[in-house]
């Protein structure tokens, strides 16, 4: 058995290097951007593959956590007899908080595993060996393109999250809780700042390159069998969802 | 590469050399002190019993993956010291078929053979579509074009996979076991295309494969590979009636022998009933 402070030391250095790993890929991948532009048709596909694949799952999600928080809102804010205010307090969870957050999650869970297991399997199948042999770089005419997709797709997922979510508090407050509905919208209007929504814009589009990134790195990387395809996606849900939630904290930390 | 060395490149009589080649892989030596060449405007055939390194040294000679000592010289170019621009300026000058197709999943049959035109010309879509339907035709599925690679049969997979191996009118064509899992009409069919393939457009032909008769048949030349090193070369016929026991097995299929049928592995008996001595 090694001994444990061995043991620790070699856990360190290998996340050491993983990080640098990931650095050194994300690196690449900003750099190849400006000319993977140019070939916009290929990104389009993509924002349409990683946008429509969770799109029915992001709005249902923000109906269910626009309502939630219309409920907890109410509750919470009856207290102190200022419900009027609910409004204001869901759409500013939602713009800076729970849409970024949550669409990242679900994004990572549905957008992210599908490009991870993608990958994997055309590595697998040696579909990016082939496109090396015709002389095709396959970082630029098969990873870029999902990595632009994904970031592309998750601001626009976390705005549509968000106004769901809104409409959804609305739902159960003024219709069923009975605010008043003139209240509802004029208070969020006059509170909600330009500064709030670029703060939740600013964050999805970090969680975009973040999640797009890994899901692009773990499939690239997979090992070439089924169970290394299997833990590419599995790995990309577990990272992905705790980078979300680190980056959120230091974002938050730095734009509050 | 000045013009000098591309012109005396272009007169020599091997575009592949391959010197004191050393690699391993997973802790085993698959090749030690490896030499050997393939002629300009022939079709070679790599044989050897599965597991020898057949694959491997096609992806030694297309750089793939780099030997540990040792050159591989490809139209005079030492291909592991290449960057990644001149490789790939090789590699569009090759063309290769995978042991499995490769076959891009997403995209359709007329696609998959139209990729390396979209991805490396300016043609317009007309153009392409004219030369894509010409190869699919030559390997008889023009009317598989619309298919989605999970349409196709393992058989059709690898037509459509040579289809897209010469799209590009390469000048070397690498073919890894094409005649495997092929019905005895495509067999043919296919036999035929390697040969016409090389001696119409003047090409050079690699064939990977263990099937002796094909390559007897197709074959100018031919390597036996086996345990890392050459057993024997020279025209397929005459490696038939070589006295060497080693090349007599594997050309008449003997499991008895000098080549080992089984992967290296501990004594037999000692690995099943060892832990019952005391
Ligand atoms: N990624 C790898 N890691 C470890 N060993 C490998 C790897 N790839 C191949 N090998 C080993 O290298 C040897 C040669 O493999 P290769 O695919 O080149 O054989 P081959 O001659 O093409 O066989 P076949 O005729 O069955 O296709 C095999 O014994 C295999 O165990
Ligand atoms: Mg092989």
């Amino acid at each position: 058995m090694k001994p444990l402070i061995r043991e620790l030391a070699d856990r360190a250095l290998e996340s050491t290097l993983a990080i640098g790993r990931y650095a050194l890929f994300t690196g690449r991948l900003l750099a190849e951007t400006p000319r993977a532009l140019l070939r916009f048709r290929l990104v389009v596909g993509q924002v349409h593959n990683a946008g429509a694949l969770s799109l029915v799952i992001i709005m249902l999600s923000g109906l269910f956590v626009g309502m939630v928080l219309g409920l907890q809102g109410f509750d919470l804010l009856e207290r102190f007899g200022s419900e009027d205010s609910l409004g204001t307090a869901a759409a500013l969870g939602l713009v800076k908080e729970l849409g970024p957050v949550v669409t990242a999650l679900l994004f990572a869970g549905r957008a992210g595993t599908a490009l991870a297991s993608e990958l994997g399997l055309m590595r697998a199948t040696d579909q990016l060996s082939a496109m090396e042999m015709m002389a095709v770089d396959p970082v630029r005419r098969v990873v870029m393109p999902r990595f632009l997709g994904g970031i592309i797709a998750m601001p626009l997922l976390a705005a549509i999250f968000s106004m769901i979510g809104i409409f959804g508090a609305q739902l159960v407050g003024v219709q069923m809780m009975g605010v008043d509905p003139g209240q509802f919208w004029s208070q969020m209007r006059g509170a909600v700042e330009h500064d709030d929504i670029m703060e939740g814009v600013i964050k999805s589009c970090v969680f975009g390159v973040a999640c797009s990134a890994i899901a692009v790195y773990e499939g690239f990387h997979a090992m070439p069998t089924a169970e290394g395809v299997g833990r590419a996606t599995t790995r990309t849900v577990v990272i992905s969802s705790v980078v979300v939630l680190l980056l959120d904290y230091m974002l938050t930390a730095v734009m509050l | 590469m000045t013009q000098a060395q591309r012109l005396d490149a272009a007169h020599d009589p091997c575009i592949v050399r391959i010197r004191g080649l050393r690699y391993g892989i997973g802790g085993r030596t698959l090749f030690d002190d490896l030499d050997l060449e393939v002629a300009r405007g022939e079709v070679t055939a790599f044989m050897g019993p599965s597991g020898t390194g057949k694959t491997t040294l096609l992806r030694l000679i297309t750089g793939q993956v780099r030997p540990d000592a040792g050159e591989v010289l490809v139209d005079g170019q030492d291909v592991a010291g290449l960057g990644r621009a001149g490789l790939y300026a090789l590699r569009r000058r090759m063309g290769m078929l995978f042991q499995n197709g490769a076959l891009l999943t997403d995209l359709d049959v007329h696609e998959n053979v139209a990729f390396p035109l979209r991805e490396h010309t300016r043609l317009p879509d007309s153009l392409i579509r004219s030369i894509v339907l010409t190869k699919l035709h030559a390997v008889g599925l023009r009317g598989a074009a619309g298919l989605m690679p999970y349409e196709l049969s393992g058989g059709m997979a690898r037509r459509v996979a040579l289809a897209r191996a010469i799209v590009m009118d390469p000048e070397i064509l690498i073919y890894d076991e094409p005649f495997v899992g092929l019905d005895p009409i495509s067999l043919g069919v296919v036999l035929r295309l390697i040969r016409e393939l090389n001696d119409a457009l003047g090409i050079t032909s690699i064939v990977v494969s263990h099937d002796v008769r094909e390559i007897t048949a197709v074959a100018d030349s031919a390597y036996l590979l086996s345990g890392g090193r050459v057993l024997a070369s020279g025209k397929p016929s005459g490696l038939a009636d070589s006295d060497s026991a080693e090349v007599q097995q594997f050309m008449r299929g003997l499991p008895d022998g000098p080549v080992p049928f089984h992967y290296p592995a501990p004594d037999y008996a000692e690995q099943l009933f060892g832990h019952l001595s005391p």
